[in-house]
């Protein structure tokens, strides 16, 4: 069936189940994948409008995909619905939210009270750090409830196509996130005393030391010997005009629609965000086939890490450090976004404003953790813990290692017996949650002779597999043995186990054995075999992608051992070859700016509140007037009070009160209040959720 | 030296001071709150009905219709009022009887109310389980409105008219000489005049001058669903009583939310505010078997609030303990809708300027009564 907004080939990602549903769509007939999300199915059908919203109009498109932020809400099949998490059927009739719903009537249901559940453990999450407590957990017999509000485990395991950082050891190392998921989702299924609740989402944390549990087959109040909030996070957002336009959402989001979906929802996209989850998203859309004009970075440097941003410089994607978004235009569907240079102190530079036409922009400012369930659970007295990215935001390798190290301690603590961790666990434990640190100068290698790896990786983050991989030992640190920068020395037997491991895709192999003035340089690839052919002449990149010549493509071949990746052998000349990392795939005509930077909208019209439409100005003005008590803020405003429960505007209002110079001492902050997410009355008395 | 201080800016302290305001005294308003309404305003669920069972209380709320259905055209602010009207509805053969014998007193007080048939009530609320119906009442000049806008409101206006907002201050002690001298735990203040409009701490307030206010909190909970097109109009109460809830009652709010609350039974007492696992089930149940459609809205927010209850469900009003002090306590979860009547009689009280109307509320509000009656409408 050929369905134009699908990504057909994917150099990763296999190809999904070839079965189809029809459903409708505002009358109009549309395919979708069989059990995919709504919202994925009607992006594929080429609708990025979801609605229009009651206060003002504004058009309305998905934000999240992630189930936490209510902004793709259809009416489906009657009932308006977080599209993001239902699954697609066969016949289903989806409208979009004009204005308000209206709710039908209906024949008197049946009701019955919830169902009680008694559990040593509930976990909160099954990404890597909840599956990881699980499995610990289980091991040691305990039972176990692991909730998730998606329809596979792995959390954002799944949209993580990229190799692992980390140590092979501790934490997978050089394996792909979309890989690691199946892995510790079969393990999980040896133990059968832990319970999988999937598609179940936690309500409520009660005081009387229950959880509330929206499961499909209803609602369950969970009474658990202990609590495990591994819910990750959620990400942060940014105010500025323009941010609400179907086509601006955040880079969670993309990545499920490319990368779980496998949906072809942009053809030129821009990144707002220099974190690891910004930079992977660039990367993952180049993978995806999709055009990236740029990236724009509001600090000095990209706080992800450094491999992450040569590699998308490497392959024509402009960095725009010390830039921010100025407003993103276009009316239903966005058509260009405005950066311009900002100094130190995050002011506008007059004159640097840049337009890009884009049909997407992905918002990756950052990740806050979502950890409320626990401060609830500690108010109520329920013993509870945190980990993964709703203890800390961290890599995944991370997060999986602290779930380990939770599981571990609470097995302990249920047995009643002290807690025995060993001590190199917590020194890993912090060693893998560390982020990139400074950069190293760049060393040149001297040699002309034989084969031996380039290590392109100058910067200190958490990874060495490149050092464990190695047959002869012959990579190796000074300094930390995760941590440390890689070091090669002598006698290279040219196995190329280094390449294809490096999560970073830093290391390249030159060999100058069979011809010295063009030897062969050997270049990590995970672009699919369709993008180069062999005696190609290709642009070649040093590490941060400035040009420094031409090469010839000699061949393309998969990485032994290494699924997706693939040795590209290209011929260059011996005055380059040792400081070639990469071959630039993007015609740089692609990143130039539009001659006109259309007229830019003023600051204040920034939605703020997505759910109910309030701007930066209407905050500033309450600001002005002297509010301080934030739930005054909260009732006059309105900001806070919609569908997603503060959930975006929660982190954006302080940031308001800050640029207003008033202090945190002044401030007192919203009062907390359940559900965490909106559930219809009927399933708290026993009407089914499906 | 102040004429008077209120302590309390909630929803009986605000509107009074307004009123006091409009009777030319310039109160100091005293608040533990950070801003206007943080105590249980903010808990309210916004319904105004001057349909009670005792005449003192729909005297005093047709009073207060009349400002929060007024306000927007006299003083421009959206209070969210939208004049729906109540009904109770009767799922048994009793409480029909019962609604129906009271009919007659409080169309006597002035009460726009009548007695309607089964098909009525479904005409009033489309889609309302008809088994088991025996029809219900419907007074439809009651109404709803947003406790936190119309608090803001009342607000902006008592500080227009001269009256002051101390925030964030906890009163400690009230001294009675001259004059009153009240401390709190960030100064002292004196006034001529003192109304206790302290809510839920009501009779803490009192022991400050020795006054013993039968004012006992209970804790009720309470939600929000997500707007939706307005499919009905009124304020439906079931006072039914099954095992674990007595009455509940929901109404859909001017923007469209569905608004819902149910009394515990037995009584959660004291102020915790602390969620509990049995409120939604319990809620649900009877919110969806008398109204299916509800089945598919979804809850969006639930928080508890109090209800600063006395023992006959009547408020205590007037002037109590040492000359100068006033009470203006004991709302039983109908500060909202009391407020701004309440306000008005305790104004003309403090400023001697009480009518017939106004005696015959504060005699059968005093505090030296009996408590032997029950409100029948809680």
């Amino acid at each position: 069936m050929e369905i134009e907004a699908r990504i057909r080939r994917h150099p990763v990602l296999p190809p999904l189940p070839d079965s189809w549903v029809k459903f409708s769509f505002n009358g109009r007939e549309m395919v979708g994948r069989t059990g995919e999300m709504v919202s994925s199915a009607v992006f594929a059908g080429g609708e990025h409008i979801f609605g229009h919203h009651n206060k003002d109009g504004g058009a309305q498109g998905i934000f999240c995909a992630n189930g936490q932020c209510s902004q793709c809400t259809l009416i489906i099949n009657g009932v308006p619905l977080k599209s993001c998490i239902v699954p697609l059927e066969d016949g289903m009739v989806v409208q979009s939210v004009e204005g308000l719903p209206s709710l039908e009537d209906i024949d008197a249901p049946s009701v019955k009270p919830p169902e009680d559940i008694e559990t040593d453990v509930l976990i909160i999450g099954a990404g890597p750090s909840g599956m990881a407590a699980a499995r610990e957990l289980g091991a040691s017999g305990f039972n176990v409830i692991l909730v998730d509000d998606k329809d596979r485990l792995g959390g954002k395991l799944v949209l993580q196509t990229h190799k692992f950082f980390g140590s092979e050891e501790d934490c997978r190392a050089g394996i792909r996130g979309t890989k690691i998921a199946g892995i510790l989702a079969g393990e999980l299924q040896e133990f059968p005393c832990i319970d999988i609740w999937m598609e179940s989402i936690v309500l409520a944390v009660f005081s009387d030391g229950t959880i509330g549990v929206r499961k499909p087959d209803g609602y369950k109040i969970v009474k658990p010997r202990q609590l495990l909030v591994a819910a990750g996070a959620r990400e942060k957002s940014l105010p500025f005009p323009g941010c609400t336009i179907p086509g601006v959402y955040g880079a969670g989001a993309f990545q499920t629609l490319v990368n779980r979906d496998q949906i072809r929802c942009s053809e030129r996209l821009f990144v707002l965000g220099g974190g690891n989850v910004g930079l992977i998203g660039a990367y993952h859309a180049l993978q995806a086939g999709m055009t990236v004009v740029g990236l724009a970075e509001g600090m000095e440097r990209c706080g992800g890490y450094k491999v992450h941003a040569d590699k998308i410089l490497r392959m024509g994607v402009p960095i725009y450090t010390r830039h921010t978004v100025l407003a993103a235009h276009g009316d239903e569907n966005l058509e260009s976004v405005t950066i311009a240079a900002v100094d130190e102190n995050f002011k506008l530079i007059p004159g640097t404003e840049r337009n890009f036409k884009v049909d997407t922009l992905l918002v990756a400012v950052g990740l806050s953790s979502v950890n409320e369930f626990h401060s609830k659970a500690v108010e109520y007295g329920i013993p509870s813990m945190l980990t993964g990215d709703s203890e800390e935001i961290a890599e995944a390798s991370a997060a999986m290692f602290s779930g380990r190290i939770c599981g571990r301690k609470i097995a302990f603590s249920l047995r009643g017996e002290s807690v025995e961790i060993p001590a190199d666990w917590l020194d890993k434990a912090e060693i893998l949650k560390s982020p990139g640190g400074s950069v190293e100068e760049y060393t040149d290698s001297t040699i002309k002779t034989g084969v031996f790896p380039v290590i392109h990786c100058f910067q200190e983050i958490p990874c060495n597999p490149c050092m464990t991989v190695c047959p002869k030992e012959l990579i190796t640190t000074d300094g930390h043995p995760i941590q440390g920068l890689p070091k090669y020395s002598d006698s290279c037997i040219g196995c190329r186990k280094c390449v294809a491991v490096c999560p970073g895709l830093a290391i390249t192999l030159v060999d100058y054995r069979k011809n010295s003035e063009f030897p062969t340089v050997t270049i990590p690839w995970e672009l699919g075999d369709w993008v180069l052919k062999k005696d190609q002449t290709v642009v070649v990149t040093e590490w941060e992608g400035k040009l420094i010549g031409s090469g010839t493509v000699l061949r393309l071949r998969n990485a032994p051992g290494y699924p997706s990746t693939m040795f590209l052998d290209i011929m260059v000349s011996e005055n380059i070859a040792n400081r070639v990392a990469g071959v630039r795939v993007q015609n740089p005509e692609v990143t130039i700016p539009a001659e006109r930077i259309p007229e830019l909208p003023i600051a204040d019209d920034a939605i703020v509140c997505r759910c109910e439409r309030v701007t930066a100005g209407e905050i500033r003005e309450l600001i002005r007037e002297g509010v301080r008590d934030m739930n005054e803020l909260k009732a006059r405003s309105r900001a806070g009070f919609g569908a997603c429960g503060g959930k975006t505007c929660k982190t954006l209002i302080p940031r308001i009160l800050r640029d207003e110079g008033i202090s945190a001492e002044e401030i007192t902050d919203f009062t907390e209040r359940p559900l965490f997410a909106e559930t219809r009355l009927g399933i708290f008395c026993g009407k089914e959720h499906k | 030296m102040y004429e008077a201080i209120v302590i309390g800016a909630g929803s009986v302290g605000i509107p009074t001071a307004m009123s006091l305001a409009e009777q030319g005294i310039k109160a100091l308003v005293i608040d533990s709150g950070r801003s206007a309404g943080q105590g249980n305003n903010k808990c309210a669920i916004g319904g105004i009905r001057a349909t009670h069972s005792d005449p003192a209380k729909v005297a005093l709320c047709l009073h207060s219709l009349k400002t929060f259905s007024t306000w927007k055209k006299i003083h421009g602010d959206d209070i969210g009022w939208h004049m729906g009207g109540y009904t109770f509805v009767a799922y048994t053969e009793e409480i029909s009887r019962s609604l129906q014998n009271m009919i007659p007193a409080q169309q006597k007080a002035g009460l726009n109310i009548k007695w309607c048939s089964i098909e009525e009530i479904a005409e009033i609320v489309p889609g309302i389980n008809s088994k088991g119906l025996f029809g219900g009442t419907f007074s439809p000049e009651d109404g709803s409105a947003s406790p936190m806008e119309s608090c803001y409101a009342f607000h902006r206006y008592a500080v227009k008219l001269g009256a002051e907002f101390r925030f964030g201050e906890t009163v400690t002690s009230i001294e009675k000489n001259d004059t009153f001298t009240v401390t709190t735990d960030k100064g002292e203040y004196s006034a001529v005049k003192v109304i206790n409009c302290a809510g839920s701490f009501g009779r803490e307030v009192g022991a400050m001058v020795g006054v013993d206010l039968p004012v006992y909190p209970d804790m009720h909970e309470a939600g929000i669903t997500e707007p939706v097109e307005r499919f009905f109009n009124p304020m439906v109460v079931d006072i039914s009583k099954i095992t674990g809830s007595a009455n509940y009652y929901f109404y859909q709010y001017s923007t469209g939310q569905v608004v819902f609350c149910i009394t515990p039974d037995p009584p959660i007492l004291g102020q915790g505010t602390e969620e509990t696992s049995t409120f939604l089930p319990q809620v649900a149940r009877r919110m969806v078997k008398l109204y299916p459609r509800l089945a598919n809205i979804k809850v969006r927010r639930t928080w508890k609030g109090c209800y600063p209850q006395t023992p006959d469900g009547a408020p205590v009003l007037g002037q109590v303990g040492p000359e100068g002090y006033f009470a203006a306590v004991g709302m039983c979860g109908q500060g909202y809708m009391l407020g701004p009547g309440v306000g008005e009689v305790m104004a003309r009280l403090v400023t001697g300027r009480s009518t017939d109307e106004d005696r015959m509320v504060l005699n059968a509000m005093r505090l030296n009564r009996e408590f032997s009656g029950t409100e029948a409408l809680k």
